[in-house]
């Protein structure tokens, strides 16, 4: 293990905590939106939200190439307040953002709609306005559901490949990830290297999925 | 308690709830099979469900009128409501389940009610450690804290066997008899009809088929306690 490697391993988890937390509160909102609520347009979003899952990578990763370029129609409003994004850690974070928040939605909407009803219901009878069913009802009995879609979401954006490297290339000490340094490696043919940041990569999702299934089942025995 | 459902009309599936009466009493009874609208009125009462028209008066105050758009929600209307499933919020305490919807913390009211019950050992537990007998217990003294003006209780006791129903029915009497908020009774038992209810309305298929004392309604039956009487 030499030190790059873990400032790579650092790297990657840092983004895709970052990436994950950005997509926490909108995802949850949108999930419950999409759980509990029934809205003009409400099919149209829930196809644009699943889009990154179904499309290949690369291709997410050249809209937002598009989307973050310097002549872009959001990269050259964030250039004229002196932020640049392509080919930086941003980038990085925001490829990840936008791969995994289909699964962060995804396990979110499922932890509302194993709500009962008719606990907000009760709840409601007894007095409670909507922000306090949420709060104290529907929040705490979704929370572990949610936390596995935030955990599944986290083990998706470990693995971002297609997307960062269109987006954020692969700048060693930049925006090198564990799957883009894997990549390299094995283009470079240091495959006893790539190996070992594979056996990294697995212990890390793995345990990530572990997580979010041990706390899919205990929310299934608790809602 | 009087309950006034003026012309009351809600679409369900393959029939309507419509409804034109008025019902007066202290502890009344819906009664019919299932599917015939019992649990759409009490959600509708309760102010859980919109209906498509009419007007519902609770004690000569308007609580929903199509006709103005007047719809108080569910949370000012005061009405306690028990579900079938109880619907006791299983992340909380009995004691925080009991104490959600009362208006202040009034720690002598709830003692109250635990005594009346008898669910003071009870208060630290979750729900999910409770007997049938217990949650049913548990959820009527939660209605119950809050201080509602009328409480609908929707089959409380059909997921009960004999042995635990008629261990609940002095409690539900002594609700009846010492507190006296006045509840709307969903069942399909003529049994419990007979032996807790001053009044009666006879549901099909969304339409009120009878209406009166269960005296008048009921009569003996060789299979069962009671039966309706024809109409």
């Amino acid at each position: 293990m030499q030190e790059s490697d873990a400032q790579i391993i650092f790297f990657t988890l840092g983004a895709a905590v970052l990436a994950v937390t950005l997509g926490i509160l909108p995802g949850a909102a949108l999930a419950w939106l999409l759980a509990r609520k029934s809205w003009p347009g409400k099919t149209v979003v829930e196809t644009l939200v699943a889009l990154p899952l179904v499309m290949p990578p690369v291709a997410t990763g050249l809209i937002l190439l598009k989307l973050f370029g310097r002549r872009g129609p959001l990269g050259n409003w964030l250039e004229t307040h002196g932020i640049s994004v392509v080919f930086t850690w941003k980038a990085v974070v925001a490829a990840m953002a936008v791969m995994s928040f289909p699964l962060l939605v995804r396990g979110a909407r499922t932890a509302f709609e194993s709500v009962n009803p008719r606990f907000e219901k009760v709840a409601a009878t007894l007095g409670a306005s909507p922000l306090r069913v949420l709060a104290t009802i529907t929040l705490p009995l979704a929370a572990r559901g949610i936390m596995a879609g935030v955990v599944f979401a986290f083990a998706r954006a470990l693995g971002e490949f297609g997307a960062t490297i269109l987006v954020a290339g692969n700048i060693p000490g930049l925006t090198t990830t564990l799957s883009t340094a894997i990549y390299s490696d094995i283009q470079l043919g240091h495959d006893s290297h790539a190996w070992l940041l594979l056996t990294v990569s697995v212990i890390i999702t793995f345990g990530a999925v572990w997580c979010s299934d041990w706390l899919v089942r205990r929310s299934v025995l608790t809602a | 308690m009087k309950l006034t459902l003026d012309h009351l009309h809600e679409p369900l599936g393959d029939f309507a709830l419509s409804l034109d009466c008025v019902l007066d009493g202290r502890l009344i009874a819906i009664f019919g099979p299932s599917g015939a609208g019992k649990t759409s009125l009490l959600e509708i009462i309760a102010g859980l469900r919109r209906p498509r028209r009419g007007r519902i008066l609770l004690n000569d105050r308007v609580v929903s009128d199509s006709a103005t758009s007047l719809w108080i929600p569910a949370r000012q209307r005061r009405i306690g409501y028990v579900p079938q499933d109880l619907a006791l919020f299983p992340h909380l305490s009995v004691r925080a389940n009991l104490r959600y919807g009362m208006p202040v913390a009034d720690d002598r009211l709830l003692k109250g009610m635990c005594d009346l019950l008898e669910i003071a050992p009870l208060l630290d537990a979750l729900p999910a450690t409770l007997s049938g007998g217990e949650k049913q217990r548990v959820a009527l003294a939660r209605a119950m804290v809050a201080q509602p003006s009328l409480l609908l209780l929707d089959e409380p006791l059909s997921s009960l066997d004999q042995s635990l129903k008629e261990r609940i029915f002095p409690y539900l009497l002594r609700v009846r008899d010492e507190i006296g908020i006045p509840m709307l009774y969903v069942t399909h038992s003529t049994e419990e009809v007979q032996l807790l209810c001053d009044q009666l309305l006879v549901l099909k298929a969304g339409r009120s088929v009878a209406q009166g004392a269960p005296h008048d309604l009921l009569e003996p039956s060789p299979e069962l306690r009671y039966r309706l009487k024809p109409h």
